[in-house]
């Protein structure tokens, strides 16, 4: 069986201003490949200005078992929100 | 979509069947508020497993596609039906890259994917096997062939399963000028000559029964239905998106004045659907079988340009190895003496 090349996970731009957003993977010999990869295959109608590839194996996600530990701590901090401050009607600007 | 490089966190030995039960009954949860489920969430192997096998074969489907287009590329009659025709094609294997990388998030490798298709062991839509015989073949492609993967595949950009939902919106996005430039087509031609209506008429012909049969076998007769229904990997079942297809197509053939191929057709008033007559199953289990007009060439094709373009993988390969091990000299070299 032929090897798979190198998996790139890529990111576009869609226009200035915004950030790179995940939008799928392709496989590259290397990264200057990756990118016109990238390219023809997920750009074909205007959708980005700019690319990002990055190899797979360089990311390191977090793991859904520990989501509990690691999000749930911020559950019931909701004085973090301007809602939870009750101001009279009367006070504007605030 | 990054399955590959990770660690299979998701995998984790089962401890006992009745943490396994609880297990399934949290995933069977999580489906039913229609929670998302995430590469690395943990799921139950039939369910990878049903998610590669339609996942793959709806990417080798894109694939095989190409070629029946393909053949009329260097014969479109404009530039312009030139360029469209082009960028139709090549939008179909961009949709079999974006599937290809959905069906790797489950821990498939890509190679190993198109292996099994080359090798004839996998499956892919029996709608490809047929030839494109005309030129107005090409326009009822579009209209017919795509009309039938867009009803297919609209549903699907809410499967249950992150990856494969994102691709579906994307492939979504492109098919509605698939199906537009294909009935376009077809309209130049029916207000063309008496000789390009024929045509016309003769594609439809052709392409209707097949269009019919993508939508795959009857319920009663569906292996996989429920249970993809469960996990709402489906959303629709083959019948029901049948019916669909044909209650929105029957009048697109009337506008185009062209005559559907069904004898037994017809209006049910007080169900507000078309009826269509039965379906000849033998023939999609014939050529499902391998025995279609072009199951045999259309693997050949893949073959051979897998095979053409060895070298070039090759070659790219050997030049990034050369660039990742040239390293630059030392600095106590280089000051020579
Ligand atoms: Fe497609
Ligand atoms: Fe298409």
């Amino acid at each position: 069986m032929t090897e798979d090349w190198l998996l790139y996970e890529v990111f576009i731009r869609s226009r200035s201003g915004l950030e790179h957003k995940h939008v799928g993977s392709v496989h590259a010999a290397d990264a200057r490949m990756a990118i016109e990869h990238a390219r023809d295959t997920y750009t074909r109608r205007l959708e980005g200005v700019s690319i990002w590839v990055v190899r797979s194996s360089e990311i390191v996600a977090s793991d859904p078992e520990e989501a509990e530990a690691l999000f749930e701590p911020a559950r019931d901090k909701i004085y973090r929100h301007p809602t939870f401050y009750a101001i009279p009607e009367e006070v504007k600007n605030l | 979509m990054y399955t590959q490089a990770l660690d299979s966190a998701g995998a984790a030995e089962p401890q006992g069947d009745v943490e396994e039960a609880a297990r399934l009954e949290r995933f069977q949860a999580r489906i039913d508020r229609d929670e998302k489920i995430e590469p690395k969430d943990w799921m139950p192997e039939d369910y990878r497993q049903a998610l590669i096998r339609q996942i793959a074969q709806h990417a080798h489907s894109e694939v095989v596609g190409m070629l029946p287009e393909g053949n009329w590329i260097t014969r479109a009659p404009s530039l312009r039906r030139k360029v469209v025709l082009i960028a139709k094609v090549q939008d179909e294997g961009g949709h079999g890259m974006y599937l290809y990388s959905a069906a790797e998030t489950l821990g498939v490798s890509r190679a190993a994917l198109i292996e099994q298709l080359l090798a004839g062991r996998a499956k892919y839509s029996s709608i490809f096997n047929y030839p494109t015989l005309t030129w107005a073949d090409i326009g009822a492609i579009g209209w017919l062939v795509d009309g039938a993967a867009i009803m297919n595949q609209i549903p699907l950009c809410r499967c249950s399963y992150g990856p494969y939902a994102r691709a579906m919106v994307r492939i979504c996005k492109e098919e509605s000028f698939h199906q537009r430039q294909g009935y376009e087509l077809m309209l130049t031609l029916v207000r063309g000559s008496a000789a390009q209506r024929t045509m016309a008429q003769e594609a439809l012909n052709r392409w209707w029964w097949p269009s019919l049969m993508m939508f795959g076998p009857s319920d009663a007769h569906s292996v996989h239905t429920a249970q993809s229904l469960r996990w709402k990997i489906k959303r629709f079942s083959n019948d029901e998106l049948r019916q669909k297809f044909i209650d929105v197509t029957v009048p697109q053939a009337q506008y185009l004045g062209l005559t559907v191929p069904d004898p037994q057709l017809c209006w049910d008033e007080p169900a507000q659907h078309f009826r269509a007559g039965p379906i000849d199953w033998s023939e999609f289990q014939a050529v499902l079988a391998g025995d279609g007009p072009c199951n045999r060439e259309r693997l050949a094709a893949r073959r051979e340009a897998h095979e053409a373009g060895r070298w070039v993988r090759e070659a790219a390969a050997a030049y990034a190895e050369k660039h990742r091990t040239a390293r630059p000299r030392p600095a106590a070299e280089e000051g020579g003496t």
